[in-house]
């Protein structure tokens, strides 16, 4: 049942938040309810789309009416080095007959026609709100259309209004591991294969750190999901250790491969240059742990100490630039706290962030990183955020999409360091790149000359 | 022209790069040309978030749009309270004139009752009597972008005109279908009053999506038709109605006014142009002003210069009905062949366009149609489409999120016209130099006359 399934989803061991909670409140989730008229956000179907349509082989399909797809489709920065099937929309299109008469049987077809068309390795096939109403056994006919065609028909079991976009990340996870982890076996395994859970690839920025692990000597046996391939993220349990990116949503990847297949996960990130160091020294010093050869340790360390005196030289040039400019850093979870440290190696200041996402923990760093007096909202309203840019209180912000407006319509600039985002700001060369998109737009001579009311006011 | 095929029906069971959008979508673009307003999906949260970020890419402009966030179980026990819950909210925290409410999948499924919410919401909410409401119903699994739009314009006129028994001099409504943009819309403002004449015009997209600077942050939308305008639209002397789709709206204009319409399929092209400005000429009384005058000229100069490269060119264009028809009919004016015509929507007006195939289809099926076509017309999503047939794409239509100022192109009128037979000719003018000037003349493909129109590119070869 979906309910079993979203309760199991909450109730995560390896969530810091979940941890915190008392057995009741634990029961309750953790989604808050929504407020009518004053909510934003994705659903749990999108949250799902988030985590799962970076697999890159497999065909996505959508079972519902036109919104959930033709509103959607085509809007994410996830990137390819191979196969680009992901990026091809696929949605029954359900229509008022199909409504009245349920949808099964198109389903079935529609997988067919995929299928005979493009042959994918497998068919992600994702539950929407209307067919869940009207009671398409949409399990059913992934089975049997599984059982028919000869490959992996996968249903992603996140309607809509199961909840928010969070859950449907965790659904997702919950869905690979209930249906695609441990189903293939790798034709060879190193003792340095590392699962990275939760990193999407976006403005392929994956691909600036592969090759600073390639050159240490470890390999990405299982992608999930940038840049991913459905054998690899099917053989994510012989890697021989798991790093998960995005804290809180798909943590439940690695404590279950853990418990499973005993395969021990730690929580890191590539944002920042401190961050980024840590996190290849823990791959290393972990995978030496499970019997890598002990080398591996040295030479993370000798990449490490070279890109950071690289990076450290070219972030130089940005130090006086950046000097007493003030930033408004808007952006959830693991990124605010990585990333705070990260823009202050480069000479700005930060004068609050965002914690609506993070963790407990999360919090707590933050808290001992820069002193009480530090801004944090876990809520700050659109119309208090246009306020403090329109009076000057931040030089930028860096936010998502849906904040753009906000901050350029009150004439301070902004940047994307969320999903939409063109530029890769992840490793060592995407801080640098970070700084120089920061240092081109505070740069800019068009501030002065749009703030300036006409001649004539 | 040979064999035409009309409506061939897709046996397809999974739509493949669609190239529909849902009905509450075109909903909320109408209600964003109203001002003050604030459009409502009654569904899921995600409903909301997917249509925001679609008008958001297009438009680079704050979008305001709610949602009723309905969850499971609000979803099986009826959806009123969440509704009359948003509303509420929406009302305290921002005080817009006007709510939106369009019905999604989730909540149609269902069956909601909304002419039913709306009594119950009134009655049980008398000091919100000033609030303006319109609730209309756009299930995601019935038509498309333009009958929603259609829906809400309907919706709206429904509610707030009426009859009057005067008629003010120089007053004209204009019923702007959704596949006018902003900058159309403003163009159309633009001819109109150099006649002297003061448009209504409903949805006003002219005044809330072009780039406004608000002096103060606005959760609703900025500029756009007044709701006192709506009420005034008795007292003009006509309504000019443009696009098939808006035909709903307008007789329901008609039957509580008694204002006269006057139809027109589309404003793109020098013919419905010339009669579009003879109506304005009647209408005000005054002759057609030497600018007009002018810009007219310039565009039969346009076509006498750009039909070159237009004449039997093989044009493959995918686009909601009313544009699909208007962009269609333009380009066969010029002499190219529409080789398909793909819409995303059954609709009347598919029965005018010419083209050698009229289909209801996505983007896969105009990628399959246009294989032979020296130019797909169609969204940003047919760039995908475009790059693998190796085609050139002119972009045209919502979502356009790859280009800069896309929801201030325009493309009607005679300024339009001239303009969007630029922009495609020197698509074609482009290729040609590209590829007909890669060698020495006679070498390379480069077959004289044919390649460079008749010599009218400044080479010798005609």
């Amino acid at each position: 049942m979906l309910q079993d399934k979203i309760q199991e989803a909450f109730n995560e061991p390896g969530c810091a938040v979940n941890q915190a909670k008392s057995e009741k409140e634990r029961k309750k989730g953790c989604t808050k309810a929504l407020k009518p008229g004053a909510a934003a956000g994705g659903c749990a179907y999108d949250g799902a789309m988030i985590a799962l349509q970076p697999i890159a082989d497999v065909a996505h399909l959508v079972h519902g009416p036109i919104a959930c797809l033709g509103n959607s489709w085509d809007n994410r920065g996830c990137r390819s080095s191979g196969p680009q099937l992901y990026r091809t929309g696929f949605t029954t299109d359900l229509s008022e007959l199909d409504v009245i008469h349920g949808g099964e049987k198109k389903l079935f077809k529609a997988i067919k026609e995929i299928v005979q068309q493009y042959d994918p390795p497998a068919v992600f096939v994702y539950q929407t709100c209307v067919p869940a109403m009207i009671g398409d056994d949409l399990e059913a006919v992934c089975k049997h259309a599984s059982a028919r065609f000869g490959k992996p028909v996968i249903p992603v079991m996140a309607p809509g209004f199961a909840g928010s976009k969070n859950l449907g990340n965790k659904l997702a996870g919950n869905t690979l591991l209930e249906h695609v982890i441990g189903t293939v076996e790798p034709e060879r395994t190193t003792p340095t294969d590392v699962c990275i859970v939760g990193e999407y690839n976006l403005a392929g920025e994956m691909w600036q750190v592969t090759p600073l692990l390639d050159e240490i000597g470890i390999r990405i046996l299982s992608s999930i999901s940038g840049d991913g391939r459905y054998r690899d993220v099917a053989a994510a349990h012989r890697a021989r250790v798991t790093m998960v990116v995005c804290s809180q949503a798909l943590v439940n990847i690695g404590r279950t491969l853990e418990e499973r297949w005993g395969i021990p996960y730690f929580e890191g990130s590539f944002y920042g240059v401190t961050d980024t160091s840590d996190t290849l020294r823990t791959m290393a010093r972990m995978l030496v742990a499970r019997g890598a050869p002990a080398d591996i340790i040295d030479r993370a360390e000798s990449v490490i100490a070279r890109e950071e005196a690289r990076v450290r030289r070219r972030l130089e040039v940005y130090v006086p630039r950046f000097r007493g400019k003030r930033v408004l850093l808007f952006t959830g979870g693991v990124k605010s706290w990585s990333m705070v440290t990260a823009l202050e190696e480069a000479g700005l200041t930060i004068i609050g962030t965002s914690t609506k996402k993070s963790t407990k923990e999360d919090k707590d760093r933050i808290r001992k990183m820069k002193g009480a007096e530090f801004h944090t909202w876990d809520d700050l309203k659109p119309r208090e955020m246009y306020r403090m840019l329109r009076d000057s209180e931040a030089d930028i912000m860096l936010s998502g999409g849906r904040s753009q407006f906000i901050a350029l319509k009150a004439k301070v600039p902004w940047l994307d360091v969320n999903q939409e985002r063109h530029h890769p700001f992840a490793g060592y060369d995407g801080i640098v790149n970070l700084c120089e998109e920061i240092d081109k737009t505070l740069s800019n001579p068009m501030w002065r000359q749009v703030r300036q009311p006409a001649p004539w006011e | 022209m040979t064999h035409v095929h009309r409506f061939p029906t897709s046996a397809k069971a999974a739509a493949t790069n669609p190239l529909k959008m849902s009905q509450p979508l075109g909903a909320a673009l109408a209600f964003l040309g109203m001002d003050r307003c604030l459009p409502v999906f009654h569904g899921s949260q995600g409903c909301t978030a997917f249509g925001l970020v679609l008008l958001v890419r297009h438009f680079r402009e704050a979008i305001p749009l709610q949602t009723t966030a309905m969850d499971q179980v609000s979803t099986i026990l009826g959806g009123y309270e969440n509704l009359e819950a948003a509303i509420r909210n929406i009302h305290e925290r921002m005080a817009p004139d006007l709510i939106g409410i369009c019905t999604t999948g989730v909540t149609e499924t269902k069956g909601e009752d909304l002419a039913g919410h709306y009594a119950t919401f009134r009655q049980r909410n008398p000091a919100l009597d000033g609030l303006g409401l319109v609730f209309v119903n756009t299930p995601d699994f019935a038509g498309g972008f333009e009958d929603g739009f259609a829906a809400a314009v309907t919706g709206i006129v429904e509610r707030f005109a009426r009859p009057a028994g005067t008629t003010v001099k120089g007053q004209v409504n204009v019923l702007a279908g959704s596949h006018l943009s902003p900058g159309d819309v403003e163009e159309l403002r633009d001819v109109m009053e150099q006649f002297g004449l003061k448009p209504i015009i409903l949805p006003d997209l002219g005044l809330s999506l072009c780039g406004r600077q608000p002096s103060d942050f606005t959760p609703y939308s900025l500029g756009g038709t007044t709701l006192d305008q709506v009420r005034l639209m008795g007292t003009s002397e006509a309504t000019l109605v443009i696009g098939e789709h808006m035909r709903v709206a307008a007789a329901a204009l008609e039957l509580k006014t008694d204002v006269r319409s006057v139809f027109f399929d589309r404003l793109t092209g020098l013919e419905p142009c010339d009669r579009f400005i003879r109506t304005l000429a009647e209408i005000s009384g005054r002759p057609v002003p030497a600018r007009l005058r002018r810009q007219r000229e310039s565009l039969v100069d346009a076509m006498l210069d750009g039909h070159f490269f237009f004449s039997r060119k093989r044009i493959a264009v995918a686009l909601e009905p009313d544009l699909l028809y208007a962009v269609s009919s333009f380009l066969a004016d010029l002499g190219a062949t529409v080789t398909a015509a793909v819409s995303p929507t059954q609709a009347a007006v598919l029965d005018k366009v010419r083209a050698t195939t009229v289909m209801v289809g996505d983007h896969s099926d105009l990628e399959a149609v246009a294989r032979e076509a020296d130019l797909i017309v169609s969204n940003a999503h047919g760039r995908m489409g475009a790059e693998r047939l190796a085609t050139p794409l002119h972009r045209m239509g919502l979502p356009v999120f790859d280009r800069l100022g896309a929801g201030l192109k325009v493309g009607v009128g005679y300024r339009g016209t001239r303009d969007l037979l630029f922009e495609i000719g020197n698509l074609f003018l482009a290729r040609e130099m590209e590829h007909g000037h890669g060698g020495p003349h006679g070498d390379g493909g480069h077959h004289g006359a044919h390649h460079c129109g008749g010599g009218s590119c400044g080479c010798s070869a005609g």
